[in-house]
């Protein structure tokens, strides 16, 4: 590939064509008040969406001339454990310094702190395209999001020190799991002391499997309240590499993501500073950090889709068997035609994620500056609840689909993908970690059951469905003869309406029952059926306004759909209160 | 210590990646048809200018490139990496030049902006002639120092030369603008037949550097918001000006979106030494040409064979 960005137009359109977008760019830009102070800055919209355009492109370019071809021997040298201290492998050296000189740091991070203001949106297609080069050295580049957390909940002085840093390329980790406290992050029991004399917090314990553990800057979530036991007596910290303190007992050997040093540290009196209020670590910043890196886990999960699309279709083009390339077997086409569905589909969801997030997250911001109008409250109330609920939706599904889509890569390979001579088995490998990380699946189900129960997502999918009808009745009066089968596609409209019935029927069967384990059980079945049916109209939405583009994979996605949100349908229905018995395993 | 750097480079089509119609049934190269590029070794010179501003702050590197207007693409490319500036220099006259002309006209251009340069550096060829021919020339005109074939900038200092075996035109008559910076000098690494050498050569001076050299830094961000507007006067639509473009107001405000450009008359080029009329070479014709493998044999390894093949090398004194 020349270029990861512009050879894969589906990205550009996500950009692009959402009625969000210029909302999101007014925000972010707070009405071009940088434009006379800051060269860069964008004088109005359009200019702005040059300019990311422009930014990606450099992305992209940077992607397929360095770490792309870096990734099989980042892959196959892994990191170094030496005195204590990580050494990554020689080529994220190369790859680091290039996204260094390009300035792809701090991207969402206000200029003032030397940051280039993107829209997370934006930041999110960079994450999606360094992810579809190399997974593993797009989890070092991307933890430069836990800035966020330290600029949202920091203070001035804190945000001073630390952003600049970061925007200049210093690393960042997020230090949060232990020996026993991994997905149950309350029984986290990293101790934090207060050090009268040095007038400082002290860090003294162990972490494990920390990504990227060695970073310049840590975000450490410790017990800082001596006696608790729970969620409550946990804060945040910064722990600056340079204070000293912390070393790396050893790097996990990993199944994937070998470019990702993965590391147990050792905080032996280590010193920090503590960040926002004590006691909010877990319950306030740490949700705000799982959620940033969530979306990132997501736009990670679509680039290693993409990765899987791109290697299954070129080897598909390549391969002869019988006297003719493998892709012009029906058997073979179909699977790669799953794959090209399932990351069109798992796009439209991440960036429609990303969106909610940004419209929230700069209302947010804007409410530290001053006070936010009713009608600005209403809106961010709206925008932070739908991101909430679209973000488990994301990173679920998408981590799910990538494991799916290079599973049928490899497939697509035949015996040649079970070697370890072609990309597919490091995407096969890089992918697996995704619905684990961050939360697993069952967790993101977790997340997202109650906008399940209260009728949240029946809500959505009916403000889609009237969308979905005015762009059919749009595009009927535009092109009354013109694409037939654009237009076919739209019958498929009642389909979708009955697929939604079919879920609100789930959804109260359920609920009617009143039995949290019968709830618990059928929980990722209602999930993934609220999830698909959304999907499924992100993608008719995509393809009225650009058939040639999305028009195959909606079809193909709605195949898919009807018979998913049918088989959950069943298996719900089929589930009662008695018979959770047969699932329940001692 | 600040530097003076002129960067040489040239817009060519890409033809790294040509396809059937990438040559015209006249033999000559079908520009249209090729993606118009920077001259890879150029951005490999471009990363030596760009490390000795890095090492001293305060250099300025400006980039000169002849071409028709879309070639100012390679002055912005080139800010967009790092560099302060640069003139597109173009004019009718320029036309059909050949590395003589060319050399000529850029010679020209650098005593014009630039009389007191310290380093001029361009890569060793274009991709679309494979001359090699215009670094050269550009020093010979100047009377300046060359290296060429260069890999690395070892260092830049005071110290008094101890080395020279590059390739120089000594004893040549400087021209009287043209004199040598308090005994400054450069050190390099020059790629030979079979290894390197470190020459070291007084400035100012030309080098011309290979591919094999350190690769160009990625285009910075920040700064390619900063100068996505930049054009030169040539880019414009026929019969508009600046004040007629989108975001004239900027153009106004920021003196930087304006790119350098020089006619011949700007640079008081002999209108006889330019373009064609400047260009001894001429194209006579031009072929298409077919490489077949020669006649071949095979030998099995067998005993029998390779006494045959020693004797036969030792009867053409191939060994022995």
């Amino acid at each position: 590939m020349m270029n990861y960005y512009t050879d894969i137009s589906e990205i550009k359109f996500e950009l692009e064509q959402s009625e969000l977008m210029p909302r999101i760019v007014e925000l972010k830009e707070r009405s071009f008040e940088d434009k006379d102070q800051y060269d860069e800055a964008p004088q109005d919209f359009a200019d702005a969406m040059d300019s990311y355009d422009k930014v990606l492109d450099v992305v992209g370019d940077i992607v397929a001339n360095v770490v792309a071809p870096n990734a099989e021997e980042v892959d196959a040298e892994g990191p170094h454990h030496e005195n204590g201290r990580v050494r990554y492998a020689s080529k994220t050296y190369e790859n680091l310094a290039a996204m260094n000189q390009a300035g792809l740091n701090g991207m969402t991070m206000p200029r003032r702190y030397g940051g280039l203001n993107l829209p997370v949106t934006v930041y999110t297609a960079a994450n999606e395209i360094v992810s579809a080069g190399d997974a593993g050295f797009e989890n070092i580049w991307s933890l430069q999001d836990c800035i966020e957390t330290l600029y949202c909940f920091g203070n001035e002085e804190q945000r001073q020190k630390y952003i600049p840093r970061v925007c200049k390329g210093e690393t960042m980790s997020m230090d949060l799991t232990e020996p026993d406290a991994g997905s149950d992050l309350q029984s986290v029991m990293l101790k934090a002391t207060f050090d009268e004399e040095n007038n400082c917090w002290r860090l003294n314990g162990s972490k494990r499997f920390i990504t990227n553990g060695d970073s310049d800057i840590h975000l450490v979530l410790a017990r800082s309240e001596a006696g608790t036991r729970d969620g409550r007596g946990l804060s945040m910290f910064i722990y600056d590499k340079r204070d000293g303190g912390v070393d790396v007992r050893r790097i996990e050997n990993k199944l994937g993501i070998h470019g990702s040093p993965t590391c147990e540290l050792v905080y032996k009196n280590a010193k920090c500073e503590i960040c926002g209020d004590r006691k909010l670590g877990l319950i306030k910043y740490v949700m705000s950090l799982m959620n940033g890196a969530r979306l990132g886990i997501a736009a990670q999960s679509v680039g290693l889709s993409q990765a899987a699309y791109n290697e299954a279709i070129a080897y598909a083009r390549d391969r002869k068997q019988f006297g003719k390339a493998i892709i012009e077997f029906p058997a073979v086409a179909e699977m790669i035609s799953n794959i090209k569905a399932r990351l069109d589909a798992g796009r439209a969801l991440l960036y429609q994620t990303a969106r909610y997030v940004d419209i929230y997250k700069a209302l947010e911001d804007i409410s530290r500056e001053r006070k936010l109008t009713p009608e600005e409250r209403d809106e961010m109330k709206r925008y932070s609840r739908l991101a909430d609920a679209f973000t488990p939706l994301a990173k679920g599904m998408n981590s799910e689909y990538a494991n799916q889509n290079a599973y049928d890569c490899i497939q697509v390979h035949g015996g040649s993908g079970f070697m370890l001579e072609y990309a597919c088995q490091r995407i096969y490998r890089d992918a697996r970690i995704t619905s684990i990380y961050e939360g697993t699946t069952q967790l993101q189900t977790v997340a997202a059951i109650r906008y399940v129960t209260n009728g949240f997502y029946s809500q959505v999918i009916q403000k889609m469905e009237v969308k979905t009808e005015e762009l059919r009745v749009k595009n009927n009066s535009n092109q009354p003869d013109e694409c037939n089968s654009n237009s076919s596609l739209f019958t498929l409209h009642s389909s979708l309406k009955a697929m939604a019935e079919k879920f609100n029927a789930c959804v109260a069967a359920v609920k009617e029952a009143e039995n949290q384990e019968l709830l618990d059980l059928c929980a990722r079945h209602l999930y993934e059926m609220a999830a698909d049916i959304i999907m499924c109209h992100l993608l008719m939405q995509n393809a009225a306004k650009a058939p040639e583009l999305f028009g195959k994979s909606l079809q193909v996605y709605l195949n898919l759909t009807e018979a998913e949100v049918e088989k959950h349908s069943s298996l719900v229905s089929r589930m009662t209160a008695e018979g959770t018995e047969s699932y329940r395993q001692a | 210590m600040k530097l003076n750097i002129i960067v040489l480079a040239k817009q060519v089509p890409d033809t790294r990646n040509v396809g059937p119609d990438a040559m015209t049934p006249e033999g000559t190269v079908n520009r249209s048809a090729l993606p118009a590029i920077f001259n890879p070794e150029d951005l490999n010179a471009l990363e030596q200018a760009l490390r000795l501003k890095d090492q001293f702050p305060g250099t300025t590197v400006t980039v000169i490139t002849m071409g028709p207007g879309r070639a100012a693409e390679v002055i912005r490319e080139a800010m967009y990496r790092g560099a302060d500036g640069g003139y597109l220099l173009t004019d009718r006259a320029f036309a059909g030049a050949d590395t003589l002309a060319t050399s000529y006209a850029l010679a020209t251009a650098i005593k014009h902006v630039c009389p007191n340069v310290d380093l001029i550096i361009g890569g060793r060829q274009a991709i679309d002639g494979d001359t090699a021919q215009v670094g050269p020339q550009v020093a010979e005109k100047l009377g300046l120092n060359q290296i060429t074939y260069v890999e690395e900038i070892i260092s830049i200092d005071h110290s008094p030369l101890t080395i020279d075996h590059c390739t120089t035109s000594e004893g040549r008559a400087r021209n009287g603008q043209w004199s040598m910076v308090n005994g400054q000098s450069i050190i390099v690494k020059r790629h030979i037949d079979g290894g390197v050498e470190t020459v070291e050569s007084p400035l100012p001076c030309v080098l011309t550097v290979n591919g094999s050299a350190a690769p160009c830094r990625p285009r910075n961000v920040k700064r390619v918001m900063k100068y996505k507007r930049c054009l030169a006067p040539m880019e414009l639509p026929q019969g508009t000006g600046f004040g007629d473009l989108p975001y004239a107001a900027e153009y106004e405000k920021k003196p930087y979106l304006k790119l350098g450009q020089l006619s011949c008359a700007d640079v008081n080029a002999d209108l006889q030494q330019c373009g064609l009329a400047g260009s001894p070479t001429k194209v006579k014709n031009v072929e298409n040409i077919v490489f077949k493998a020669k006649e071949s044999k095979v030998l099995t390894g067998s005993d029998e064979d390779v006494n045959g093949l020693i004797k036969e090398l030792l009867n053409e004194r191939l060994i022995g």
